[in-house]
Parts: C-alpha cells; structure tokens; sequence
C-alpha cells in the first residue's frame, strides 16, 4: 500500500503544473475559448512536447507506456487549471478505444499522430433517446460492398468540432438496446455525409452534434470486429470515469482554496467572515467532501485496469456517486460563501462550479451510478 | 502509488483473519453481530486470549509487550478483528492510559500497571468529563488539594463507560486554580477502592448501563499516583486524545454491520419479496456503501502518511476519520430501524437467561431500535464532531 508518486509521476506532475501555471492562467483560458477550436493549439503543442499526449500507449506503438496514475496525476492538474484542451476526448476516450479495439496496424499508424498532437479524435457515440445507456445505439452501419454506410444521429460528442477523426458507434445486427451487434468505425471529419454542428458547452468546453447520412466507409474503417465493440466501450468509458473523478479532485481543491482564503480576507462586521464558526464548519465540510473524493479518485485510479468487467463497473458507479456528491456540495457552497462576487461571470470561482457540474453530468450522474450500484451486489459483499 | 496490499500484507491479514475465525469464543462473536451488551467477564475472557497470542498491545514500544507491527500491519490487525466480530482489547487501559506511562510515567509506574493492562488485571476507566466541563473539557473543577504525601481530592466526573467494574481511574485533576485553566490540570491514578469514592450508574436512552457518575468525597491518593510532572496533566491528556486516531473510523465495524444488514434484509419479507430486493432500499445500502469505500480510502492515506511523519502530534486528518465514520456507523443503525420495520415497537426486554419466552417479532428485531438510539453517541464521545470541526477549521484551514 503505497499512496506516494514515484519520481518520474512527481516530474509529470511537476512540470505539467509549471505549464499551466504560466499558459493556462484564467485570463488566458479566455483568450484560448475565443480562438478557432475554442481551446489552444500553441498548448496542445506543449503537451506534446512533454509526453502527455502519448501516455497511456505502448511504447512499441509510439506511446510512454505510463498507466492510470499518470492519466490521474494529468487529469488532477487539468482540473486545477480548468483546461479546454481535448485531453479526454482524443486521448482518453479516441485513443482507449484505439488501445482497446484498435488492430495492430490501426495502432501503428494512429498512434504516433496522436502522440505528437497532429491527430485529434472523438468519441461519437451518446445519442438523444440512449441518455447514459451504452447498448443504446440506433446508428447503423451496413454492409455496402466490402465496406460500411453509415447513416444516425450522434449527440454531444465532446470536442467532436474539432476532432480530424470521428470514432462512432454503429449497429450492424440486433435491435436499439443489445449488447451485441455494436460496431466502432473510424470515420473522417470531412468526409461525404458527415456534418456536424459545433458549440460551446455550458462549462466553457465544445461539443457538437453530428449527422451521418450514407457515408461510405471501407472496410479497414472498422476497429475491432463489427458486432463485439461493447465491451471495449465500457472498458474505455470506465477509464474516462476514473480520469474525470481526477480532474474533478483539481476542480474541487481550486474551489476549496479560493473559498478559504476568501473567507481569510472578506471583512465583514468588522472582522474577517473566516472568524464566524457557521462558515468555518461549512468550510470543514467542504474539505471532507473534497477528501474523500480524492480517496475515491484514487480508488478508481487503482481499478481503473482491473480486468474483471463487473468489480471494474462497481468502482467507478461508487467513483461517479461520490465525486458527483462531493462536487455538487463542494461546488454549491463555494457560490454560497463568496456571495455575489461568486454569482460573477468575471470571477474564476463560478467557472469552475459550471465544470464541476458538467462533470457530474457525463457518463451519468451520480443519481444515475447509484442506482447502477444498487443493482450489483455492492461493495461490501454479504 | 500502488494501493494493493504486498503479498507479505495479505499473508499477515490471512493469518489474523483465521486466529479471529478460530480464537473469538462464540458467545463473543454472538453478543457482538447482535448489538447485545458484552459481560464483564466475556471481555476479560477475549483480552487474555489476545494477550496470550501476544496481540493484547499490538502498538506499544517492544520492549513493553507491542509487536513491532507497521502501520498497515496494525491496521488490518484492528479491520479484521473489527470485523470478525470482536471488540478491541479495553481501550481506557490499553489506548489511553498505556502509551501515556510509556510516554510520561516513571519507571515504577511502567512496571507495575503495563503488564496488568495488557492482562486486564486491573480495570481501567477514564474520568475526564464532568457535569460542567463537557466540550471545555479543561475547565475541569474536581480538586486535589496535596496534603503531606498525599492528593485530597473532591469533585465529581461523569459519562464513566464501564466504571462500574473499575479498579482504577485516571483522572484530570486541578492542583492549582490561579494558573491558566490548562496550567492547573494534573494526571492522576486513582485506587475505585479507596474510601469516598461512589460509582452511581446512569441509564442512557436505550436502557443501557454502560456509563456513570463518579464522585470523589475527600478521596486519598498517594503522591506516587501522580503521572510525570504536577499542573502537566492537560499536555498528557492531549496526548491521549490524539492517539485515539487509529481505527477512530471503525470501517470494520461499519462493514460487518452492512454485511449483517445485507442478510437480515434477505430474510425479511415486504409482500411478496424479500427486503433485499427493494429497489430504494438497495439505493441507500449503496449509498452508505459508497461513503465507507471512501472512508476506507482515506483512512489507508492516513496510516500510510504515518509511515512517514517524523513528529508525533496527531494527524489532523483523524478528525475526518471521526466525522464520517461516526455518520456512517450512525446511518447504518438508520438503515436496520427502516429493515426492521414495526417490531422496532417493542421495548427491549429485561435478559433473562432461564426465560422459555420466545422473543416478540424477528428473533434480531430486539436491539435495533436500542442500537439506533445509543450510536447517537458516536458522534458525540471522542470530541463531538462539532469539535472536530472546529480542531479543522483551525489546524488545517487556519481560520
């Protein structure tokens, strides 16, 4: 049991902190949302530079070969710095399934680009009437020739305005909800049939939606076997659970910080407001909200590559439950004790309280694992 | 980071997990999964099996009885027998009083009362509390005036667990009334035995005798009783009450408790199913199971943080472990009010031994409400969690 980083993640961490500390300050946040993408191709480049885009990949295929703990130590320092860059959506989620689905040759070729940041996927997947269910793909992809036709409707596909490559889930046998006939195609941007309208999110981010009409696809399109996808789907959005309970850990620590020492220096009655036991107790409760999703953060690290499907699942339905709780306690009350200087949109407190609400928001609040949860047999076995 | 645990830990896990499973006597394990109050003698019983195995004071100095355990070793030692279940060695002697002679008592005090601590040769219990010092614990009144090589001591103390069967207390007492009120405190061991002392028990709203009122009527103790130095006793008491942080969350009591929930809720029948597969009974139990994962987590952060901390203050993060593990324990006793349903009704009967009368309702229903009322006090003892709160806002938050 050892909870400590070992040199090379303290580096990682380190230097990623450094970075953003000097690029991707809050006013600068500003500025990257107002530019082409909506988030920084000069700090893509950056990441690059100093490895995070490669990672989770094997080094034979190009990649750093790290594992979860890099993936929380990045995820961490993203949320703290409230980052814009597609880090979950090309890396996380685009280049897990690549990991997951993706044959050697797809691998080979694909991840060296992702790597060295000139290659930005998507994950497009979710649709209107499938909410938070997985199975739930009514897009298809038929037989046309040795390829595929795609034809559907995907819904927001983080970042999917951006990305050059589209991974989109298509069925090709069963009916809306099985678990089996679900395929994953690689899918150019621009291609024929392919249109996508993009915006921002509500915490600062993009997203879009993206119709598929005919669009023809050959056959070395599919990643994996067409029919089989599901579970490198779960698998992938398990690691991206775990990857925003860690970012969601940053964004609850900055919002913790400020609160604090806005409580230190606000006077009010004469005194500093920090002085007044109703709002230190309240600021108590935020620290243990805050710490125990950290312990969660870590738990789900750790599972994050279990091999058994169901104690994977398990893990991040408790991960999503309790970031989702200690996020929306941790970020309601941070408002509520700045007042209405948190009500502002010029002050950073509110903008990470609009993250942190996302975050409950993908893959499934936590109302949403907690029922998941309730229908396993638990975690604490009888 | 690696968060399993070494193949050396699960090895030493397994071994205590079957001296539990082999060395719990039956009435024990019994009493314990159903909320009954142990006897005096059950408890004694269980320690000396402990002591025997050489697992009485697992944390104190080798040279003094411990084991030289880890801090993981101790904590799983402390989360299996939690969830064996069985209850810990007597933690007035064993928590409090002995790493306070290990640290601050003289030779002949280390040598006389530690081995019979970890014997249970002697009883101890804790007078701290009294009527009017509760949170303000050092604006203690009860006196001890000295007097040629004796203590005269007055006064009264109160919330006493188990003083009924007490052979000695430790007691803050005031030696001095001019100086601050921390500056006046001394530590000091005191004979149950001796003339003008009067145990009178306190019935708690559950119908238990588990605590009491101690009063001190010109209470004679020999100087020798003193523990390190006059007026010194608030720094020793501070001492003790930061040692209380390992096993402070009781993950291991709270996870025998769900997995008991868990099985009474199979049996128990809403119409045509069982409890167990009540969809929003299922979300609660989860819920709490969530809380205690984390809980979990967090307290295996402070046991590894302990490994490398250099002074010995306590951890400010044990008053999380409070905090929550006492709103866990608390909301499990919640869950199996809600299981149990209306034989919650009944108040509890007397324990008779020789009754022939079958118990009224589930044969599990009768201490559930009883257990629901007395863990209200988890959240209190120890500092209440309000205090903890404060010792947060201050020690960690600096405000």
């Amino acid at each position: 049991m050892d909870f400590d980083l070992s040199e090379e993640q303290q580096l990682l961490k380190d230097s990623l902190g450094r970075l953003l500390a000097d690029r991707g300050s809050f006013e600068q946040r500003q500025k990257h949302q107002s530019e082409a993408d909506g988030w920084s191709r000069a700090l893509w480049a950056r990441y690059a530079e100093l490895g995070l885009l490669g990672l989770p990949f094997e080094e034979r295929h190009g990649g750093l070969g790290a594992g979860p703990v890099e993936t929380m130590v990045a995820m961490e320092a993203f949320g703290r710095a409230l980052a814009l860059e597609p880090y979950l959506a090309a890396v996380v989620l685009g280049g897990g399934l690549i990991r997951h689905a993706g044959s050697e040759a797809q691998k080979s070729a694909l991840v060296p680009r992702i790597a060295d940041g000139s290659l930005i996927l998507a994950f497009a997947h979710g649709e209107r009437q499938a909410r938070y269910e997985l199975a739930d793909v009514a897009t298809t992809a038929k037989k046309d020739g040795t390829g595929w036709a795609l034809d559907g409707e995907k819904g927001v596909v983080l970042h999917g305005d951006s990305a050059d490559k589209l991974i989109v889930s298509a069925r090709v046998s069963g009916k809306r909800r099985d678990r089996e006939g679900i395929g994953l195609f690689l899918v150019d941007s621009n291609a024929s049939g392919v249109t996508r309208r993009g915006y921002p999110t509500a915490d600062g981010l993009r997203a879009a939606e993206i119709g598929f009409s005919s669009v023809k696809l050959s056959a070395d399109a599919a990643l994996g076997g067409p029919g089989h996808a599901l579970p490198a789907i779960e698998r992938v959005v398990d690691e991206a659970i775990a990857a925003l309970a860690a970012e969601s850990v940053g964004v609850m620590a900055v919002m913790h910080e400020m609160t604090v020492e806005y409580l230190k220096t606000r006077k009010q009655f004469g005194t500093t407001i920090g002085s007044f036991q109703v709002l230190q107790h309240r600021a108590v409760d935020m620290l243990v909200a805050l710490e125990q999703a950290r312990s969660m953060a870590m738990f789900a690290t750790m599972m994050a590559s279990e091999e058994d499907a169901a104690e994977r699942q398990k893990a991040m339905a408790a991960a999503k439950v309790q970031i989702g709780r200690s996020g929306k306690l941790v970020g309601q009350q941070a408002i509520q004790l700045h007042g209405g200087i948190g009500m502002t949109n010029e002050y950073k407190v509110g903008h990470y309280f609009k993250r942190m609400t996302m975050i409950d928001t993908l893959f499934g609040p936590a109302e949403h694992h907690l029922s998941r949860l309730a229908r396993t047999d638990g975690l604490v076995e009888a | 980071m690696d968060l399993r645990f070494t193949p050396e830990e699960i090895a030493f896990r397994d071994e205590v997990r079957a001296f539990f499973k082999a060395s719990v006597p039956e009435v024990v394990r019994r009493k314990m999964r159903e909320s009954r109050s142990l006897a005096k003698e059950d408890l004694v019983a269980w320690q000396r099996i402990l002591h025997k195995r050489g697992w009485a004071t697992p944390h104190w100095p080798v040279e003094w009885g411990g084991t030289g355990w880890s801090p993981t070793q101790q904590y799983l030692f402390m989360d299996e027998m939690q969830q064996a279940p069985a209850p810990p060695p007597l933690q007035f002697g064993v928590n409090m009083l002995g790493p306070v002679l290990i640290a601050f008592g003289n030779e002949k005090q280390k040598r006389h009362f530690l081995p019979r601590i970890a014997n249970i040769d002697d009883w101890w219990c804790q007078g701290f509390s009294e009527p009017g010092s509760g949170s303000d614990l050092a604006s203690l009144r009860t006196s001890a005036r000295r007097d040629g090589d004796h203590y005269v001591v007055n006064g009264q103390k109160t919330w006493t667990t188990l003083a009924q069967y007490a052979d000695w207390i430790f007691c803050l007492v005031r030696t001095n009334t001019q100086a601050k009120k921390q500056e006046g405190i001394s530590f000091l061991l005191i004979d149950m035995k001796s003339k003008g002392v009067t145990v009178r028990p306190i019935v708690t709203i559950d119908g238990g005798r588990e605590i009491n009122e101690v009063f001190f009527d010109d209470v004679r103790v020999p100087v020798e009783n003193l523990v390190g130095e006059e007026n010194k006793g608030w720094d020793y008491a501070k001492f003790l009450l930061g040692n209380e942080r390992v096993g402070i969350a009781r993950v291991g009591v709270s996870k025998e408790r769900i997995r008991r929930l868990k099985q009474l809720a199979a049996l128990e029948r809403d119409g045509d199913r069982p409890m167990i597969e009540d969809e929003r009974f299922r979300e609660r139990i989860a819920q709490v199971e969530v809380e205690l994962k984390a809980l979990e987590m967090t307290q295996l952060r402070v046991v590894a943080a302990e490994r490398n901390r250099k002074d010995k203050r306590p951890d400010p993060a044990s008053s999380i472990l409070k905090i929550k593990g006492s709103e866990i324990q608390q909301a499990v006793t919640e869950l199996a009010l809600e299981l149990v349903g209306p034989y919650a009704m009944p108040a509890p009967e007397e324990p008779d031994e020789f009754s022939n009368e079958p118990p009224i309702g589930p044969d599990w229903a009768g201490t559930v409400a009883p257990t629901y009322f007395n863990w209200r006090k988890t959240s209190i003892y120890g500092g209440s969690n309000e205090i903890q709160k404060n010792i947060i806002a201050k020690a960690i938050l600096g405000l």
